[in-house]
């Protein structure tokens, strides 16, 4: 028989460690409030505010009705107007715009001679879950507009048939696949998983198994330290990379478009970026264990607030400044562009630089944090 | 005066509220065997960790090796070799590799050349290719030693090598220090082997974060000042219990069939055995004070205050 009087100490026990165990109790708390909140705020499949680009080559009431419709519907947020087609196909594939909606000449006058002229929509299908709800709603957008500007001596025009249509182009991915859009994603997700844990392990296994005070009484300096444990993990994160690449190409059928010496250099800042948040968490944590939490802590948002998963304009604005503070959310926009929009270097340079900056500032916050003594 | 290798005054470290080093002055000659003695948790590793850069201390100034021990600790580590209480090489390497990893880390010329010749010097050519977590205990603590010289340090820091090592091995450990105090290495070793203190040229002891005593074994032992009688014969074990709680007996301690009961006042300690001794026919003479007398002596003294 079981005795009741051990299993209760022993669950007292259990209750009093975890009291003491304060992380653990702190993720305890903290991981359902944070999935709660981004899963119930932040992500949304339907997403709205989409930021979108005009070309108007005929300004009238009725071309800024149907603008000003287009922004009412929620779908669409226009960003301004651009004035050649290269400028929007430019913002196209740096993923500053995921649509360009271009309006033709002499399109009003068309209109009334009932030519049924259109409007022109480029969208960014290499987030296909993105743009079709935007797209859903062109048709009711039209309706609206026609509703309500075309009465009097117009009127007839609605009665035979639409005065004018919405021609939708989706560029990048046409068939509207999901997978070119999460292949991509998956080798910043692959990176970062592994990059983070393996190094967040690295100064505390040495802290566990007692070579770290071996490993300080030598006269190697943290810097050192710090590139002779993440060197090992960079091979290991182009591996990967290669690995998924590989993948991609042979069984999804998604080639790299774009400059591989780009892709290289952004899975470079990539790799590292990830290694040093690795590393910074194994100098504040004080074993494994705590390590491995706080990595699942660092990779929680990366996976939902970055665009990896969920849309990131989907997002509301202030999730999306806390996805501008992921460095995943900058290599997503790289690699995404890179490999199905075939983008070159200027098309993507300001995720470079904000990659960058996080290399930069998360190396001095490591070697601010790293203790040279076991104090 | 012989030049110090290491001279540091006033060192002190607290952790939490809990004064653990309180003050101690430490000079050590160099080329000298240093035997740094005390129970355990008396601050002794916290010293040492304190001595190569490990520790920073909350006082204290001094140097090591001619620099401020407070300020160039990066450069003195360059000339310090510390060998830690538990075994902190890398068991997932092996022998060769951890040496290795050393020489590097020393930034050392000619690495394999060296690596060589400490593995022969070990005796552990034929398993250099062994992960040295598979190695026993002395191996281990062999490997250690090779891996802490290898720089060729001026300091040699030990902190209780040999615990956990079978006698052999320990004397055999002995002699290598000799042999590098002989070639001019500052060794400071903490131990609370009886044997391996009297090995020192000098020790210090120090209990509870006060230092106690210093000087030659012969010298820490005189200022104890105590005196003791061996008590021999059947039934020794019944005069100690008499003796027991009684405040002119320091400590009492069986060897064997032998008592042995020291005191401060020998006179005092004569008068209150001499009747035990005769009542149950046990013989009684003066023995020289051992440093085991003399090491509880000092840790009873030490918790008294």
């Amino acid at each position: 028989m079981f005795s009741r009087q051990r299993i209760k100490g022993l669950i007292k026990k259990e209750f009093i460690q975890l009291k003491r165990d304060r992380p653990t109790l702190v993720m305890i708390v903290m991981i359902p409030v944070v999935q709660l909140l981004l899963f119930g705020y932040a992500v949304n499949t339907d997403p709205k505010y989409l930021p979108a680009s005009v070309i108007l080559r005929d300004d009238t009431f009725l071309t800024r009705s149907i603008v000003s419709a287009l922004e009412r519907s929620e779908y669409f947020r226009i960003a301004g107007a651009v004035f050649s087609d290269n400028a929007g196909d430019a913002r196209l594939r740096s993923g500053k715009d995921m649509f360009v909606i271009t309006f033709p000449d002499g399109f009003t006058a068309d209109v009334v001679r009932g030519k049924a002229p259109s409007v022109l929509i480029e969208a960014d299908a290499s987030d296909p879950t993105s743009v079709s709800g935007a797209l859903g709603a062109l048709q009711g957008i039209a309706e609206s507009v026609i509703a309500k500007e075309l009465k009097g001596p117009l009127a007839d025009l609605a009665a035979v048939r639409p005065p004018f249509s919405f021609t939708v182009q989706k560029k990048y991915n046409p068939e509207g696949f999901t997978r070119y859009n999460i292949v991509p994603g998956l080798i910043g997700m692959v990176l970062i998983f592994t990059g983070v844990m393996m190094t967040a392990m690295a100064l505390t296994r040495e802290r566990e198994r007692g070579t770290m005070e071996n490993l300080l009484s030598m006269p190697a300096r943290p810097f050192e330290i710090m590139v002779g444990k993440i060197c090992p993990f960079i091979f290991i994160g182009f591996f990967q990379s290669g690995v998924i690449l590989f993948l991609a190409r042979f069984l999804f059928g998604i080639p790299v478009l774009g400059s591989g010496g780009v892709l290289a250099a952004a899975l470079l800042l990539f790799i590292t970026c990830n290694l040093l948040l690795g590393y910074l968490i194994s100098t504040a944590a004080k074993n494994q264990t705590q390590a491995l939490q706080m990595s699942i802590f660092v990779l929680l948002p990366s996976l939902m607030l970055t665009g990896f998963m969920f849309p990131f304009y989907g997002m509301p604005e202030w999730a999306q400044y806390l996805g501008s503070c992921i460095p995943l959310t900058y290599f997503l926009r790289i690699v995404r562009a890179v490999m199905l929009k075939g983008a070159g270097f200027a098309d993507v340079a300001p995720n470079f630089w904000s990659l960058t900056a996080f290399v930069a500032i998360i190396t001095l916050i490591t070697m601010k944090a790293y203790k040279k003594t076991l104090d | 005066m012989d030049e110090a290798a290491i001279d540091v005054r006033g060192l002190s470290k607290s952790f939490g509220g809990r004064t653990v080093v309180n003050s101690i002055d430490i000079r050590v000659p160099k080329g000298r065997i240093f035997g740094f003695l005390g129970p355990n948790g008396s601050g002794k590793t916290t010293t040492i960790r304190m001595l190569c850069g490990l520790l920073t201390p909350d006082g204290g100034e001094g140097t090591c090796l001619g620099m401020d021990f407070r300020t160039q600790a990066e450069k003195i580590k360059e000339k310090v070799g510390y060998m830690t209480q538990k075994f902190s090489f890398w068991e997932d390497l092996t022998i060769r590799e951890n040496l290795e990893f050393v020489a590097n880390v020393f930034c050392m010329n000619r690495v394999s050349e060296r690596v060589e010749k400490a593995l022969k010097g070990l005796g552990l050519e034929s398993r250099a290719d062994q992960l040295a977590g598979a190695l026993s205990g002395g191996w281990k603590q062999r490997l250690a030693l090779a891996a802490c010289i290898l720089h060729e340090p001026e300091i040699l820091l030990l902190d209780e090598p040999t615990a956990g090592v079978d006698p052999k091995a320990r004397r055999e450990f002995w002699d290598e220090l000799y042999r590098l105090s002989e070639a001019g290495l500052t060794v400071l070793v903490s131990t609370h082997y009886m044997d391996e203190a009297e090995r020192c040229h000098e020790i210090v002891y120090i209990a509870y974060g006060d230092l106690m005593a210093k000087g030659s074994v012969e010298e820490v032992i005189a200022k104890t000042k105590l005196k003791t009688f061996r008590v021999g014969g059947k039934n020794a074990a019944k005069v100690r219990e008499a003796l027991e709680g009684n405040p002119a007996v320091a400590t009492t301690a069986l060897f064997g069939e032998d008592l042995h009961v020291s005191g401060t006042d020998g006179e005092a300690l004569k008068r209150l055995i001499a009747p035990q001794a005769s009542e149950n026919g046990l013989s009684l003479d003066e023995v020289p004070t051992s440093l085991e007398d003399a090491f509880i002596y000092y840790m009873n003294r030490a918790k008294e205050n």
